[in-house]
């Protein structure tokens, strides 16, 4: 059950609606790099049926088996998804589970472990097979250190950051089948009751944790995120916040970026009346390039920024999001 | 292969729980003479970590450098011992007990517990532990409350939300599993109803927000949302000096040393680099035309 002979299992994130959550199409390209001919399974919490488009993606995807997980029980709980995956395994022979990151794939990923006895490395941005192992790379230390982590048991759970893989849409394989299958919770896992579910209404920007480009407003801001908002739709990027602008109101903790918010790692990030305290650079420095601009020349974001601005963010925001209409109209 | 004894819980029958913990159903049966229905015993899980504000390094081991002696409480284990102890007094009466697993230096983070207010606590310091993945922590804390509530039964454990060195998030729930307690996760709001002995939190998830319910005993974890840690102030201090540390060995927590540190470790860091620093960088001062250069910039460099 080590390296590319046992299959992957890969957990399929998805909205209400039942559209894949964007970082799926990662996971399922590296799970279908990792997996060889053992094959990769597709894990469906059935709160929705898979669409006959989203089956034939993941066929695009590499993913050859679909099972879709009827639980008597709600899998938004982390204790039933841990079980469900754990059953699967178990079914399966797989050697590897892959997860999306975030918080609630992170619990399922502590539980399946516990009661596995596998290895689990959280937030990796890349993994490959190394003498029969996985190893999986990921950053530490606020984005400042690069690790790479073996897992010595025989199994490996690993979740594994957005934006970290090149989707790789080329499989022939065709539409996977689905089969059911059905997992009755135990009775632990029924002790904690989900009273209260509200998924958040979608903004029309891309998610913020998967964006390719996230423009992010801080104190800077004073609460005026307009133009902020107006670069972020030119560039077609997330809108982010620090701490100090989510305790102030001007917009909502979901989109606060930092070492216990949201942690990114988009192509282009673009920091605006941002300072770079720690806590902030903690979830954004592994950015692909970093863009700052702040009227304060001794702010620390400069300190890791690939093109920095001191100058006031309402003039440069602005003027930045004219020049790229313009450029985009030129063609 | 675990080396919790599990029996110390009983199975999930909340009726055949074993006295280690309080039952949810305890209170509702013939009463328990002299029991104050609202006292609680809260462990608070807190961690010694590198300051953040430091230059924080890996060693050739892979292991987190720990001997700069700029060490301190993780910050975010200051909101779960906040929760903690705002918990004991709005409820009227309970304790708290601080725990860490770690070298000698992590009895700082205890301290700063006790200072806090914090009533007693527990620092388990053994050679073995060294090397340990968020698991073997995990497990040796699992024990740890165990062998606390077979002292006296333990109503809830708190933790931080993550751990501001390694920032797995997996201890929380992996405790409860251990443990066969309910978990409750990333608490931004923390309530707990000692008549009806539940547990309520209210957490904010990439996509939605959840309240999730359980009975006591339980395992929570706090974000730095839910609540302003207090400072010490100068009588906690003066105070926490005349409290013991006690200090635990895996041999007093039935733990073999085979089960964690490295040797118990599932996960072994291979390598280990600080990230080279950014090249070709450029800073410019706006001169009315800097908003102008950024696009060009970005287009350049095809990042749009």
């Amino acid at each position: 059950m080590t390296g590319t002979t046992a299959p992957v299992l890969v957990l399929l994130d998805h909205t209400p609606e039942g559209a894949l959550r964007s970082p799926v199409r990662e996971i399922a390209t590296l799970a279908a790099s990792l997996a060889g001919g053992a094959g990769v399974h597709g894990v469906w919490p059935a709160d929705t049926e898979p669409s006959a488009d989203v089956l034939a993606e993941l066929g695009t995807l590499g993913v050859t088996q679909v099972h879709r997980v009827v639980a008597d029980a709600d899998l938004h709980l982390s204790a039933v998804l841990a079980e469900s995956l754990g059953s699967l395994v178990a079914a399966t022979g797989a050697g590897l589970v892959l997860l999306v990151s975030s918080f609630e794939n992170k619990e399922a990923a502590a539980r399946l472990a516990v009661a596995t006895g596998a290895g689990v490395v959280t937030d990796a941005d890349g993994l490959a097979v190394e003498d029969g192992r996985y190893v999986a790379s990921k950053t530490v230390f606020a984005g400042t250190w690069n690790t790479r982590c073996a897992v010595t048991a025989p199994l490996a759970v690993v979740t594994v950051k957005a934006n970290s893989v090149v989707v790789d849409a080329s499989a022939t394989g065709g539409a996977p089948a689905v089969v059911e299958h059905a997992v009755t919770a135990s009775e632990g896992a029924r002790r904690v009751t989900l009273v209260e579910r509200t998924e958040r209404p979608t903004s029309g920007r891309p998610d913020l944790g998967s964006a390719h480009v996230v423009v992010v407003g801080g104190r800077g801001t004073e609460g005026d995120f307009s133009p902020v908002e107006e670069l972020a739709d030119v560039l077609g990027g997330a809108v982010g916040a620090t701490r100090v602008a989510t305790d102030e109101g001007w917009i909502g903790h979901d989109a606060q970026i930092g070492q216990t918010g949201v942690t990114v790692s988009p192509r282009l990030y673009i920091g605006a009346g941002v300072s770079g305290a720690v806590h902030h650079r903690g979830g954004m420095q592994a950015s692909g390039t970093i863009v700052a601009i702040n009227s304060d020349a001794d702010a620390p974001i400069f300190e890791i920024a690939d093109f920095g601005v001191v100058g006031d963010l309402f003039t440069v925001l602005p003027q930045a999001a004219a020049e790229l209409r313009r450029l985009k109209s030129e063609g | 292969m675990t080396p919790v004894r599990r029996a110390c819980f009983g199975v999930a029958s909340r009726v055949a729980r074993p006295p280690a913990f309080r039952s949810s159903t305890r209170r509702t049966g013939a009463g328990v003479a002299g029991g104050n229905v609202s006292a609680v015993r809260i462990v608070v899980c807190v961690k010694h970590v590198p300051d953040i504000q430091s230059e924080r390094a890996l060693g050739p081991d892979g292991r987190v450098v720990r001997d700069g002696g700029d060490g301190t409480l993780n910050e975010l284990d200051e909101n779960a011992l906040e929760a903690a102890l705002a918990l004991v007094e709005s409820l009227g009466e309970g304790s708290v007990v601080a725990l860490t697993v770690g070298p000698d230096d992590a009895a700082d983070a205890v301290r700063k517990g006790l200072q806090m207010g914090a009533d007693e606590a527990v620092h388990v310091v053994d050679d073995a532990i060294a090397g340990s993945d968020a698991i073997g922590t995990a497990r040796v804390l699992a024990a740890a409350v165990q062998h606390l509530a077979a002292q006296e039964p333990v109503d809830l454990v708190v933790t931080g939300m993550a751990g501001l060195d390694g920032l797995t998030s997996l201890l929380p729930t992996a405790l409860a599993t251990l443990l066969d307690l309910p978990a409750l996760p990333l608490g931004a709001e923390l309530t707990v109803d000692a008549a009806a002995r539940t547990v309520r939190v209210r957490r904010n998830l990439d996509h939605a927000t959840e309240v999730l319910e359980a009975p006591l005993p339980a395992v929570v974890s706090v974000t730095d949302q839910a609540n302003e840690p207090r400072y010490p102030n100068f009588k906690g201090i003066i105070a926490a000096r005349k409290k013991p540390i006690a200090t635990l060995t895996l041999a007093d927590l039935g733990l073999d040393a085979s089960d964690v540190g490295a040797a118990g470790a599932r996960t072994q860091v291979v390598s280990a680099a600080a990230r080279p620093a950014r090249e070709d960088r450029v800073l410019v001062t706006d001169d009315g035309e800097a908003g102008v250069k950024l696009a060009r910039y970005l287009v350049e460099h095809k990042l749009v």
